[in-house]
């Protein structure tokens, strides 16, 4: 029993070491695959594919995702002003919120979902299949192969599926605040475009291209690390989605800091 | 530096432990250039971990690994590249990219390296497919779509398109019928004799032993036992190896079934 606290700290003090551990592991995964985007040869066959898979195939949970939260954003702005009658900025509630927050995570966290997840199952189950160490037999640098391509590709797509999720999103709170809440289209459609700044706009793109390097990243390296079979192929998707969730929740709070903050 | 009586493969001290499980205890082998090795040796005994070892696939804890005299280990990157650029290796469960057709999987070296271009690349599938006996027809399907049997086979097509001078075979019979398997080690001799290719090949199959391999070698409990001529299998006046080439239950190998 006394010696209960000290195994405590102990147990705290493995657990740091093992996230620094873990964390510079993976900083330097990341600096390797990032090196092989500047040096040849390049696969853009396989850019090409996880760009489809990232961009387009993103599209409509990622459009679903947006037109529904700018509707539940004007509804819920105009209910909640009313009581203290600020409801002309419903428009500008709904545009700030889509294009400098919510696109961008809501977009991430629907991205880490559907693509963080799988790269995480596909590179895993090429892990424990020996696929790998093949590629690296095959004369081929599996660094370069698998996972160079699909960082780029979700550093290039993000900020495009941000984009749509931004006009969806406004498109979503139009037509709430047209068809039940009686703005003017036009008048809606101005207010809209009066406030919102290019900062606005570019901060989101901005977080969005990190945070698809984010998923990419912990969808690498998990399904890189991963052994042990199928279970360990589940285990390495789930870290994948949960890690890469959380840190774009964080780095959101660093990112809106540093646009923002003054 | 002729070369003459310089081992294509060396191996000196190899040791290698899993959890604290040693696997690899001191492996000491020599493979002659154009020499056929085949390692026997029993389940987990650590045979494929000696090959991972040797194309770098798997960091030994200590030991010495050499290929034509230079130490692979203390190799930069580049160089351990350019030395796998001219090896081969058929791995246990074939491990196909399931995300390419055949025909991509077979001539995957050779479009990497640049040798051919794609349009080239199916008639070199073909070419290599038949050699294994497969049609050309199965270039066009995913590896998902064939059956354990076919997947080696095309494992072994690939492996052996680039015309490696290094190849190594991970039980390259295993799950074949008895004369595809035939026909396999036949390839497989042949590549080696029209490549002047060194091969070591891991296998169970004693006739196949036989037919592959020029040498032999037993690994057991981590390290290599018996080195000899591999026609002599089953009569090499070892009791270890004799008893492992006959199948023999009784024997100084004791299967650790109970305890
Ligand atoms: N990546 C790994 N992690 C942990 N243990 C491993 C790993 N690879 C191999 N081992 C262990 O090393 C031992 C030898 O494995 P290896 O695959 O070399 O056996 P083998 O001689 O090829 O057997 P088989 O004839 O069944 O293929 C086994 O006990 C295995 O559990
Ligand atoms: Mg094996």
């Amino acid at each position: 029993m006394t010696l209960a606290p000290v195994d405590w700290v102990a147990s705290l003090g493995r657990a740091t070491l093992n996230l620094c551990r873990s964390t510079g592991a993976v900083v330097l995964f990341a600096l390797e695959g990032l090196s092989h985007l500047v040096r040849p040869p390049f696969h853009p066959r396989l850019f090409l594919r996880a760009f489809m898979e990232v961009a387009f195939f993103s599209l409509p949970v990622v459009g679903l995702t947006a037109i529904f939260t700018g509707m539940v954003l004007a509804l819920q702005s105009y209910s909640g002003f009313s009581r203290f009658g600020a409801e002309s900025a419903v428009a500008n509630v709904v545009v700030l919120s889509i294009t400098r927050e919510l696109g961008p995570v809501l977009a991430g966290l629907m991205v880490s979902g559907r693509i963080g997840a799988a790269f995480a199952a596909e590179i895993g189950t090429m892990r424990v299949t020996d696929q790998i160490d093949a590629l690296t037999t095959l004369s081929t640098d599996p660094m370069k192969y698998l996972v160079a391509p699909r960082l780029l590709a979700a550093i290039l797509a993000m900020p495009l599926l941000v984009v749509v999720a931004d006009v969806l999103g406004v498109m979503g709170g139009f037509l709430i605040g047209t068809l039940k809440l009686g703005f003017s289209g036009p008048g809606y459609l101005k207010s809209t475009l009066d406030f919102l700044q290019v900062m606005d706009v570019v901060s989101g793109l901005v977080k969005a291209a990190v945070f698809g390097f984010i998923v990419a990243l912990m969808g690498t390296w998990c399904g890189y690390t991963s052994r042990g079979g199928a279970q360990g192929v589940g285990a390495a998707t789930t870290t994948a989605v949960v890690s890469s969730s959380i840190l774009i929740l964080a780095l959101d709070y660093v990112l809106t800091e540093a646009f923002f903050a003054r | 530096m002729s070369g003459n009586n310089l081992p294509r493969i060396r191996l000196r001290g190899l040791r290698k432990a899993f959890n604290g499980k040693q696997v690899l205890d001191g492996v000491d082998l020599d493979v002659m250039p154009g020499h056929s090795m085949v390692i026997l040796g029993g389940s987990g005994s650590g045979k494929s971990v000696t090959i991972k070892c040797i194309l770098g696939l798997i960091q030994p804890d200590s030991g010495v690994i050499e290929i034509d005299g230079r130490d692979v280990l203390g190799m930069s990157t580049r160089e351990r590249e350019e030395v796998l650029d001219h090896t081969g290796m058929l791995f246990q469960n074939g491990a196909l990219f399931d995300s390419l057709p055949v025909w991509e999987n077979v001539c995957f070296k050779l479009l990497a390296q640049k040798r051919i271009t794609r349009a080239q690349a199916r008639d070199k599938a073909a070419e290599a497919l038949a050699g294994v006996g497969l049609d050309a027809s199965v270039g066009d399907l995913s590896p998902a779509e064939l059956s354990g049997g076919m997947q080696k086979r095309v494992a072994l097509a690939r492996a052996i398109a680039s015309e490696p001078r290094i190849i190594f075979f991970d039980e390259p019979t295993t799950g074949l019928d008895p004369i595809m398997g035939a026909v396999i080690d036949g390839l497989i001799v042949d590549c080696v004799q029209r490549l002047g290719a060194t091969a070591i090949t891991i296998t169970h199959d004693m006739a196949s032993a036989r037919r592959i391999g020029d040498h032999a070698s037993m690994i057991y409990k981590g390290r290599i036992v018996w080195t000899g001529d591999a026609a002599k299998l089953g009569e090499t006046g070892n009791a270890m190896v004799d008893q492992f080439a006959r199948g023999e239950r009784e024997g100084p190998i004791k299967m650790e079934l109970r305890k």
